[in-house]
């Protein structure tokens, strides 16, 4: 019972993956007095692209085939560790959140990869700028969480959020630096603006996008895919681990329901606010991103002092 | 039983190595029995590697051998037995692949039979290295290694590059066994013995621990290649043989770990918290520096010898953090890190093994080890490229794989930092974790480099373009054996970490945290509430989801794939030399950490007819160097030169000032004398 719950809050989590891209692009539409396309559309695009002809270079290696296979099962596995609507899952205990962000990295080694597989410049210079950001991404990231899992003493995600629920709304300075750091690090690693724009094609700066240039097809539908599951999940992790209140801690069917309304609205209120920075922040030069993930690092190390000097009870 | 096998180990390989000299003077001697006693050697090293941890007793023993009143004391535990199973797995590996690789490389028998005598010579040291129980034999055994693997880095003598950076190896070697023999110095004259019986209850003062600690981390910290004392190893690594390569990066450091674990948790009656802390930072210095550097190299070999620096900083920096829990009293948590480290030891061991031999394929296959010079081998060497790949992901620590493990565990050590109540070291282990973080992210990086520059892409050269796969199967099926081990400790870490949690048990006297679950389907290596990771139901969720998106994709299918040209945007033309280089592709990574390198970067544009604007050629040059170098070896070589000089001055070369110094020296005897 519990892993069929469990299977399908994973199948609820990727089928709405690509809704929360569609809401994302509507409001920033509206934002930057644009008409807007569909909350539906991003399906549209998907169901479009599974439709057509793949074509591959002629270089190509059976890698290139594969990855997006892949990337698009690593988020999946990412997607069910990851509490959706209830807590107390087996899938979250198959993993935490260290090896979370393994599964993060697995993609992304594959998606770098599938870069290089063709040798043409484009794909190298995304690789490049991937890895970069990512390196210095990695550690940032696991700087907040590790504050989290400290605070908690555990490193399941689940445990974690039980715990948060339990200690009832006090307010931990580490808890605020740590949010901060971890929403920098996840505009980073989702390539969104000013790190990466996900709309542009001009090689210069593009990041993601260089990556995935010689995709076409299915797979190119299932990179795209992956890429909308990794902004949810980002969202999800994010809105879960510092707001969790309202996710379902049984199984009954109104707890499960208060915990999908919760987490709906938690995504919208943060993807209008990222519309919003978004739409108000240039994106910025390459070699300005170490500075940004420096900061998002920083404040990773204050979250984790101020836990150990302040809140500390020994 | 046990250790009649762990004795039958060293001697098979000593028998190897005589083979080869016997081969020398008898050719109708087969040549064959070399490999074959190798991998009898190897195999037995296994067995008693596997019983003795299975069993996880002490084997004790005392050989008449060497001086008359120091007879040889050999103690096998579970730690012994580890490393034995980390030596015989290589060794085992290495008897299928070296028969192809010598037989190509050395037409002449005289060659074959010195890498031969002193690859038993070099295998044999390493075992008997760990069976030591005193320090003389343990001093005997470790000069053994030293020597014979000098002759194996000199091996290619012929390349004036290749002595030197042999005679700094040997140079490093023995400065190193100087400071070892220095410790056990320290150790013996409180103990009054050279066993390590002796030492283990001996009683020194605080100072005294701490002078034995520092001398003992100097020098396996030179043979382990900890920075800043790791210079030898990025020039010796790359210039042996592939295979000798493999256990030098691959074992032979372990030995120095297993050095430093039994000086440090087992000789040294008591350990300080201060020694931990020393470890932790120079291990994530060592760690941080030595992916930078690996990253930035071009010679596939010298990139994972620089890597090989990476792996042993992060298990010295658990190391450290086991040393820092057991001081505080938490042994259940110092045998967590303890664990952590070992495990890091034997994964380290696999894939390293693996990749070096992978480079020994590609060289052998395309007498090339430059990065910059290969591409598109996947498609020529399928075989290679797959073992190559899961010996890349294992390093760069991706989930479902070995590595992966380890360092999972590594940050599992780090977070119980809670239980601490020091300050200082409550600040300093995160932001050790988060550089261990750096550090992972970085290895990926640096074998994303490798596996796309090498196999990926287009060649870059007309020898990657020409290259074969390899057809000697055994060759092959050496790197296949360590990956299927890489994959399998991947998804069953419990087999391996039932073992190495009975060495915990028996240096420090204590197990994992009692709630801690070590079954097949799941690890908690604190408690199942703590943390959890179920590499099987992992492995089963990939390939599930996996096949569940190639079926709804394939289901009806109507579409078949088009190969196309490269879109080339319409201008036409692309060539191998568009793509992107490891220069080019690290060049974000050492824009950002440039104060870590010593760059020379310089572009040379030549004009055309004398303008400004009409560039006939550019030649883009790009140098870079260890800092290590510049600030710590040419300080002491030039100081060393200058005593020299001074020393050298009473040599005036006339025989007269030659007779004053007998007749001073006479008197002054004479004086001392009376």
């Amino acid at each position: 019972m519990n892993w069929l719950m469990a299977i399908i809050q994973t199948a609820l989590f990727v089928a709405l993956a690509p809704l929360l891209m569609g809401f994302l692009k509507f409001c920033k539409c509206l934002l930057q007095n644009r008409s807007a396309p569909s909350f539906l559309q991003p399906y549209r695009d998907l169901l479009k692209l599974t439709r057509k002809q793949p074509v591959i270079s002629e270089d190509a290696s059976w890698l290139f085939c594969v990855a997006p296979y892949i990337i698009f099962s690593a988020m999946i596995l990412a997607a069910s560790v990851v509490p959706f609507i209830a807590i107390d899952l087996p899938t979250s205990a198959e993993a935490d959140v260290i090896v979370l962000v393994g599964f993060f990295a697995f993609a992304r080694f594959f998606l770098a990869l599938a870069g290089l597989d063709i040798g043409t410049a484009f794909g190298g210079m995304g690789s490049s700028r991937e890895m970069t950001i990512s390196s210095l991404a990695e550690p940032a990231m696991l700087m907040a969480v590790f504050t989290l899992t400290m605070t908690a003493s555990t490193t399941n995600l689940s445990g974690a959020i039980e715990h948060v629920i339990q200690e009832g709304l006090i307010l931990r300075p580490s808890f605020v630096f740590a949010l901060f750091a971890l929403i920098l690090v996840a505009i980073a690693e989702t390539g969104r603006i000013p790190v990466d724009n996900p709309t542009t094609h001009l090689e210069l700066t593009m990041i993601h996008e260089a990556m995935i240039l010689e995709y076409s097809g299915r797979h190119l539908a299932l990179i795209e895919w992956a890429s909308a599951l990794k902004l949810m999940l980002y969202g999800v992790l994010i809105s879960n681990i510092f707001f969790p209140w309202g996710i379902a801690e049984s199984f009954t069917l109104s707890a499960l329901g208060y915990g999908f309304l919760a987490i709906s609205s938690k995504l919208i209120v943060l993807c209008i606010f990222l519309a919003f920075a978004e739409t108000a922040v240039a994106k910025m030069r390459l070699f300005r991103v170490q500075e940004y993930l420096g900061f998002a690092y920083l404040l990773g190390v204050l979250g984790m002092l101020s836990h150990i000097i302040l809140e500390s009870t020994r | 039983m046990i250790l009649f096998l762990a004795y039958s180990a060293v001697i098979f390989s000593f028998a190897s190595g005589s083979i080869a000299l016997v081969h020398l003077f008898k050719p109708e001697v087969n040549k064959q029995w070399v490999f074959w006693l190798l991998g009898l050697s190897g195999l037995a090293a296994i067995i008693a590697g596997v019983g003795g941890l299975i069993t996880s007793q002490i084997y004790l023993d005392t050989l008449n051998m060497g001086l008359p009143w120091l007879p040889w004391h050999v103690h096998f535990d579970s730690l012994s037995a580890l490393f034995y199973l980390i030596i015989g797995i290589a060794v085992f590996s290495i008897s299928f692949y070296a028969p192809h690789y010598t037989h190509v490389t050395q037409k002449d028998p005289q060659s074959f039979a010195v890498l031969s005598l002193f690859t038993g010579l070099f295998i044999g040291g390493m075992l008997l290295v760990l069976l030591a129980d005193d320090a003389f034999m343990f001093m005997i055994a470790w000069e053994l290694m030293s020597v014979a693997s000098y002759f194996l880095v000199a091996f290619d003598h012929e390349n004036s590059a290749n002595r030197r950076a042999a005679f700094l190896y040997l140079l490093m070697a023995e400065v190193g066994a100087l400071f070892i023999i220095l410790a056990f110095g320290v150790m013996a004259s409180f103990a009054e013995d050279f066993t390590f019986d002796a030492m283990r209850v001996s009683h020194l003062s605080t100072m005294w621990m701490s002078v034995a600690f520092i001398l003992a981390l100097i020098g396996f910290g030179m043979k382990a290649g900890l920075v800043p004392i790791h210079v030898w190893l990025p020039e010796a690594h790359p210039v042996a043989p592939s295979h000798i390569s493999a256990l030098m990066s691959g074992v032979m450091l372990k030995v120095a770990i297993y050095g430093l674990i039994r000086f440090c948790f087992d000789l040294l009656p008591e350990v300080h918290w201060e020694w931990g802390v020393v470890l932790l930072v120079i291990g994530t210095i060592s760690a941080v520096s030595g992916i930078l550097y690996a990253m930035m190299q071009q010679n596939l070999k010298r990139l994972l010898a620089y890597s090989s620096v990476e792996n042993i900083g992060i298990i010295v920096m658990v190391l450290g953090l086991s040393m820092i829990f057991l001081a505080n009293h938490y042994p259940e948590f110092a045998a967590l890190g303890l664990l952590a480290a070992l495990l890091h030891s034997f994964n380290h061991a696999l894939f390293k093994n693996l990749l070096f031999l992978g480079a020994g394929i590609i060289h052998h296959q395309t007498h090339e080890l430059n990065i910059d010079m290969l591409g598109g081998l996947i498609k020529r060497m399928p075989k290679t490229s797959f073992l190559f790949l899961i010996g890349c992901m294992s390093i760069s620590s991706l989930p479902l794989f070995n590595g992966f493990v380890s360092e999972w565990l590594a940050f599992q050590t780090a977070l119980r930092v809670d239980v601490l109540d020091d300050g200082v070291l409550r600040s300093i282990i995160p932001v050790s974790a988060a550089a261990l973080a750096l550090t992972a992210a970085l290895a990926a990086a640096c074998f994303v480099k490798v596996f796309g520059l090498i196999f990926l892409g287009v060649p870059r050269s007309r020898h990657a373009e020409k290259a074969k796969e390899i057809t000697d199967k055994r060759m092959l099926a050496a790197p296949a054996m360590l990956a299927g081990l890489c994959f399998f400790f991947g998804i069953f870490p419990s087999s391996i970490l039932h073992l190495i949690d009975n060495v915990a048990k028996q240096l420090i006297g204590s197990n994992l945290p009692p709630q801690s679950v070590l079954s097949v389907f799941s690890i908690a290596p604190v408690s199942a509430q703590q943390a959890s990771y179920s590499p099987p139901l992992v492995l089963i969720g990939a390939l599930m989801a996996a096949g569940v998106c190639f079926w709804v994709l394939h289901r009806n299918l109507k579409t078949s794939v088009r190969i196309a040209p490269t879109w080339d945007c319409g201008f036409g033309g692309l060539t191998p030399r568009m793509q992107y280089t490891s220069s080019a592709f690290t060049m974000p990574l050492r824009r950002i950490f440039s104060p870590a390198f010593l760059i020379e970067e310089t572009i040379e544009k030549t004009m055309r007819n004398n303008t400004e604007t009409n560039v006939a050629q550019v030649r883009y040059s790009l140098h870079i160097q260890d800092h290590s170098w510049i600030h710590l070896y040419q300080p002491v070589e030039h100081g060393v030169n200058h005593v020299a000089k001074q020393v050298g001055r009473i040599q005036t070369g006339n025989i007269r000032t030659y007779l004053g110094y007998s007749l001073a020296t006479l008197i002054l005897l004479l004086w001392v004398v009376s």
